[in-house]
Parts: structure tokens; sequence; C-alpha cells
């Protein structure tokens, strides 16, 4: 009985999903104070993925997280992720700089109902960081426009310093199929846009509710009650759609860390219909 | 799977003095056999070579919080039922590297561990064993995704089964309908009959394989009283199951439960350690972490198992999702028991009670749920459940 159980068992491929793949860096962006953007360029045959997917992204000897993809679902030939840092990975990521390389592997998930909600409105909600699992939505939705109703984007922000996207968001504006309105929950005098949460901009912004999808992502507290807004002003429920995080290890549904309620957000989320999750809304610490 | 009708015709009985034929076979077609040893004070799955290294004529008292071998007073080779850890470490490896990545001038190298192709006979397997690896299969190569690795490993393994002849302490597989019967996913199954003066094994196949096997052992065809003698062990076993639980409706009573009190004066209890994790043959949750080497020019993935019971498990930036000892428990049995029927279209417990036995403060699932569905306000319906059980 000298043979251990360890020596059994090891020496055996994982599956290819678990394992990444290295992209290289053609241009990182800070964005804000602690939040940066990288373009990756994939090594061979593209990159697809559909709006609201997350890849996991590998930092050498450090670590691995989920992010979301940023960039637009129709440019195959880079494959872009904005990143907020706040511990150990993503602040090593901060570093990175044109030339290194990330581990990636995805797209997991599931997608914003972009495509399939041609001939409505769309109402798009995001708070702070938020915003950028959004933007592939919205890029689909512009290079499609005349195949949607009225188009509205609310985005809210702790302060002005953490607003994303800003040369985007002008040049949003400024488009006549596009209503966009911002708001920020703190600001000094010099601020001239709006103050308050992002639920304030919900009555105010123009869209037809029985005949509107929305996407909401962002903090749970601000998506719960961006919703029971959008349900005020008559948005059919089964037309909402959120964005959910939970720790995750794999992507695939292996690791277990990612549950929700009865569901794995890598495979079942993290867009969902509100209706599926929305007992996590209500309940503690599920 | 055959019918009982079929195998009935097919079974044959194989004497304890040439139960070790079965051994040579195994080991002429390569297998390397792993099955219940006795080892500091308890009995564990390791490499085993003959019947001398089973744990003849020991069996274990189990109950809540407690496990002590003991003498039997006869020489079953598989007198005694749930051992600490389950088949899982076999198929599903407590640490696993992934891969490998190495820095270098340019694009860094990733190394995937590599396949080596293993051959394994699994002796002894119990029912609620062999319904915990069904499960496992769910989660590993049906959910959608593939774990190449468990699927290579599990591939291999060739099942012979025993079924139980009496219940541990702390089981309850009666109650998830796993077993104490063996019913599907075996090569091989076999009761073991200890009488005054004959000590013997009543064995079917459940595979070719089985059947060649069985085919070079030294045994006769088994006669009508030595097999329903057989069944008759089998299902007094069943009836004579000290815990049970009720599982009508349980997804929807957990569901609607999810504030009871019960899980709050459990949370008194629990030291939230993971052992019942540990030691469940389905908990299947791992982590996956970074092993540099002192150059820091060499980086492994390890995956390892984790448990849902610490802090860091569901922590996301700004803290943990399950702050609270109460909804860390209440994860854990909700899964097990309701959410995994939603993820897997099956329970995830079997019964096989060694949470209950290995808890430190003796905690009991079964008394959990029982008293969740007594102090159930919305069932209606709890008397009418009960007695229709
Ligand atoms: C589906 C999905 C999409 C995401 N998209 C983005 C995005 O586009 N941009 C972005 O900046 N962030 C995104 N996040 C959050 C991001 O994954 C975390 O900020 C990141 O994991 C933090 O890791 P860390 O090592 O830097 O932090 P640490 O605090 O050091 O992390 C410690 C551990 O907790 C885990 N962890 C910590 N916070 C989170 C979290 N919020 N979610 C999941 N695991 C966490 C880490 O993986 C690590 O295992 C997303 C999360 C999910 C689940
Ligand atoms: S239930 Fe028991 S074994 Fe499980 S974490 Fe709590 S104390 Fe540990
Ligand atoms: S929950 Fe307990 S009784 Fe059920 S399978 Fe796991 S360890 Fe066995
Ligand atoms: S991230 Fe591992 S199961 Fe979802």
């Amino acid at each position: 009985m000298t043979v251990t159980l360890e020596k059994l068992t090891k020496d055996i491929v994982p599956s290819q999903e678990m394992i990444p793949e290295y992209f290289r860096i053609i241009r990182t962006q800070k964005n804000t104070h602690d939040t940066f953007t990288i373009e990756l360029e994939p090594p061979k045959n593209g990159f697809s993925f559909a709006p609201g997917q997350f890849n996991m992204l590998y930092m050498f000897g450090v670590g691995e997280v989920p992010i979301s993809i940023s960039g637009d679902p129709s440019d195959r030939n880079t494959l872009t992720h904005t990143i907020r840092a706040v511990g150990s990975v993503t602040r090593a990521m901060q570093k990175l700089k044109k030339g290194d390389f990330v581990g990636v592997r995805g797209p997991f998930g599931t997608h914003w109902p972009a495509e399939e909600s041609k001939g409505n409105d769309i109402v798009i909600v995001a708070g702070g960081i938020g915003l950028a699992p959004l933007r592939p939505s919205i890029y689909h939705i512009l290079s499609n426009r005349e195949k949607y109703g009225k188009v509205v984007l609310l985005y809210g922000t702790r302060m002005p310093k953490d607003i994303l996207y800003r040369k985007e968001l002008e040049q949003w504006r400024a488009r006549f199929d596009l209503e966009v309105l911002a708001t920020v929950d703190r600001a000094a005098s010099d601020w001239k846009g709006n103050v308050g949460v992002v639920t304030t901009l919900i009555p105010r912004s123009h869209f037809d509710p029985p005949n509107t999808v929305a996407m909401v992502c962002g903090p749970e507290i601000m998506m719960r009650f961006s919703v029971q807004d959008l349900l005020k002003r008559g948005v059919p429920v089964e037309n909402i759609y959120v964005s959910m995080e939970r720790n995750m290890k794999c992507g695939i549904g292996f690791c277990g860390h990612c549950q929700c309620g009865p569901t794995f957000i890598c495979k079942d989320g993290p867009v969902y219909p509100y209706n599926a999750v929305k007992d996590i809304f209500i309940k503690r610490e599920i | 799977m055959k019918t009982s009708e079929q195998s009935l015709s097919n079974a044959v009985t194989i004497e304890r003095k040439n139960f070790d034929a079965l051994f040579a076979s195994l080991i002429k077609r390569e297998y390397q056999i792993v099955g219940p040893t006795q080892r500091d004070g308890a009995i564990i799955y390791d490499i085993v070579k003959s019947s001398n290294d089973l744990p003849e004529g020991w069996a274990e008292e189990q109950n809540a919080g407690t496990m002590r071998l003991k003498r039997r007073n006869d020489k079953a080779l598989f007198g005694f039922n749930s051992t600490v850890q389950s088949w899982k470490k076999f198929i599903h490896p407590p640490s696993q590297r992934l891969w490998q990545t190495k820095q270098s001038s340019g694009k860094p190298a990733i190394i995937p561990e590599k396949s080596k192709k293993q051959k394994l006979a699994f002796l002894g397997v119990r029912a609620c064993d062999l319904a915990a690896m069904g499960i496992l299969d769910k989660v590993f190569t049906d959910s959608p995704f593939t774990d190449t690795g468990y699927r290579i490993r599990r591939s291999d393994i060739l099942v012979i089964g025993v079924n139980c002849t009496q219940a541990g302490g702390t089981c309850f597989c009666a109650s998830m309908n796993t077993g104490p019967a063996i019913s599907s996913g075996y090569d091989i199954v076999m009761t073991e009959i200890v009488e005054k003066s004959r000590h013997y094994f009543v064995v079917e196949k459940g595979s070719k394989v089985g059947e060649e096997i069985i085919k070079e052992l030294p045994s006769a065809e088994a006669n009508v009283y030595e097999i329903e003698g057989a069944e008759e062990l089998v299902n007094k076993t069943s009836s004579a199951m000290g815990r049970k639980i009720d599982t009508t409706n349980i997804k929807e009573l957990l569901s609607r439960n999810s504030e009871n009190q019960r899980w709050q004066q459990n949370a008194q209890r629990c030291l939230t350690c993971g052992n019942c994790t540990m030691v469940c043959p389905t908990c299947f949750c791992t982590t996956i972490e970074d092993v540099t080497d002192l150059t820091g020019r060499e980086a492994n993935r390890m995956r390892k198992w984790d448990s849902c019971f610490t802090m860091d498990f569901s922590y996301i930036h700004g803290g943990s999702i399950r702050p609270s000892v109460y909804s860390r428990y209440r994860q854990w049995l909700t899964h097990k028991f309701a959410a995994w029927h939603d993820q897997f279209g099956t329970s995830g417990c079997v019964g096989c009670g060694r949470c209950i036995t290995w808890c430190p403060v003796g905690i009991d699932v079964t008394e959990e749920i029982t008293a969740i569905r007594m102090s159930d306000k919305n069932n209606p319906s709890i008397t009418l459940s009960k007695e229709n059980k």
C-alpha cells in the first residue's frame, strides 16, 4: 500500500474551458482615478461575444477574475475590458502596459436581449462601473439604430470623478436619436449636472413603457430601486433584465462560488430576466 | 438496466474462501484495486491487494458527532457502513494542478496538466455512494460543460458494489431513495452473507466486464433460498434504519422557510468548520489558487476543494455575501436538498449520514429538516404528508 491517492489521481487534463490563452495588450487607457480599459488582440480567428457576456482574465502569478466585455461586439479583432482596481488582481492589472499579456478564457454567460428587442423602446440604466457591461449593447443598438424605437441611457455615479467614458457620453448626448441623462449622488458646487440617485431620472425620460425593454446594471441596491421605478412607470416586469455579480472561480459551473438562489451566475446569468432573480433582492444573504 | 427477474437467474454464489480470486482477476486485468481498509482507528478507502487488507470483523458505531470502531462477533469483510471519506477523492481530487504557466521574453507559455490513464476498481461501493457518483457525473459532465479530467478519471472505473445488510447509526438512504439496495450503475454487485457455518457472497453482474470477471471466479449458481435470503437482509436494513426524513415537496418547504427561526437557533451551534462539506460525497465546490515558485517566473493553477462555510467563499469587493453563520448553514442545506433539484434534476443528498457523524457538534440534517417542517406555518398538510409516509 505504498501508492498514495494523490499519485493515483494527479496528471489528468482539465477541461479546455479552464485553460486560458494569452492575449497581447494593444492599448491601455485610464478612464477614472480607479478605472482603466485594456484592449487586447485576439491571437487568431478573432473573438466573438454577445453583449453582456464576460471573460475570466488571468494575471500572471496573481489570479483570475471575471470581467465583462465592454467593447463593440461587431469588432472581432479587438477585445475590450474596463476594469476597476479594487483588490489584488485588479490592482495588478492596473499596472499593465501595451505589449503585456493577459490570460483570457471565455466568453461565458448569458447576454442582454439587445438583438431580441428590435422593434421596442430601450431603457438602459447603469450605475458606476455597471456601464461597462452595458456598453456592448449600446454599440449594438446604435449600429442598428433604425431597428429600435426610442432609446434612453440613464447613468448614475457616486461623484463626477467616477463618470466612465466621458468623451463617448458627450458624443452620445449630441445624437438626436438617443436620450442620455446622467446624474451623480454627490458633487461640489461647480458641478452643473443632475444630483441625485439614478432612479430620479426614470420618471423624467421619454419612452413608451408597455413597449419598452429595460437593461439594468449596477450595485444590487441600485438595481432594486431602478426596477421598482421602471415597474411604476408601467414597464412590463418580463421586459426587465438585470446583471448579477457573485464571487467566481471557474465561469463554467464547476466551482459553486457564484450560486445565487438556485442558479449559477456563470451559466444561468450574469444577465437574468428580473423575475428569475427577484427573490435575491428581497431575501437577506442568499 | 436489467429487470430483477433477469438478475435473479444470473446470480451466483462465491464462498469466502474463494473471494481472493476476485482480486486475482482484477489484477490480471491491470486494475488497481481501491477498497476499504482499517487504519488509525477508522475505515478508509485505499489501495488493497487482497482480502487481508479488508477490515475483516470490524464495524463502526456512528452517531451524531461520534464514530468509533468496534469488533463484530463475526468475520464479515463489509460489516461497516459509511467511511469517513467517500470515493469522491478519487474522481474529484482534493487538490489538483490544472495548468502551469512560465514567464518568457514574449508570450508566457501555458502548459496544461498532462493526462495519464488510470484503471481503478472500486471494491465495496455502497448504494448511497454509488448514487453520489451519479450525481457528480451530472455536475461535471452534463451541466452543460464537461470537466474532461473528471470524465477520464471516471470512465475507467470498475464498480463493485456491496448491498448493505445493516444500517449505520446515521444512515438515512431509504428516505433519499438511494439505498440500501444498489439498483444501477455497477459492474458487479454483491451481498455478503455470514452464517454460523458458511460465509459467502451472492453476486450479480451489471455489465459485460462484470460478467467476464464473474465467469473466472469459482462460483455456483445461486438458488432461490440464497437469493431470497440476501434480499431479505437488505430489506430488513431498510426498515431498521434509525433516521429518516420526509422529503415531500422539500424544495417548496425550504424555499418558503428561508427565514424560519430554526436557522438562527442552529447558528448558535454550528462552528462553520466545513467538516460536513468535506465528507459529503456530493459536495463539489472548489477554489483555484496561484502557487508561484520562488523566482516568480513560474505559476501553478491549483484547484482545491472549498467549502461554502467560509467567509471567503462568497466574498466580493466590499464584503462577503453571507457573513452570518445562519446564512451559510442555510445555503449549504438549501443547496443540497432544494436548489440541487433545479440545477441538476436530483437531490444533492444521498443520505449517507457522514455530515451527521463528522459534525463536531452533532448537527443532524434529518433533525434540522424535520424541525423546519414541524414549524412550517404555511403548510396545512403537515399531518397529511406524515400519514402518507
Ligand atoms: C459577471 C461579472 C462581471 C464583472 N465585470 C466587471 C467589469 O467589467 N469590470 C470590473 O471592474 N469588475 C467586474 N466584475 C467584478 C470583478 O470581478 C471584481 O472586482 C474582481 O474579481 C476583484 O478581484 P480582486 O482580486 O482585484 O479583488 P480582491 O478583493 O483582492 O478579491 C478577493 C477575491 O474575491 C473575488 N472577488 C472580489 N470582488 C469580486 C466581485 N465583485 N465579483 C466577483 N468576485 C470578486 C476575487 O475574484 C478574489 O477571488 C465582474 C464580476 C462578475 C461576477
Ligand atoms: S454543520 Fe457541523 S460540520 Fe457543518 S460547518 Fe457546522 S459545525 Fe461544521
Ligand atoms: S448531506 Fe450529509 S447525508 Fe447527505 S449526502 Fe452529504 S454527507 Fe451524506
Ligand atoms: S463561477 Fe464557478 S460555478 Fe459559477
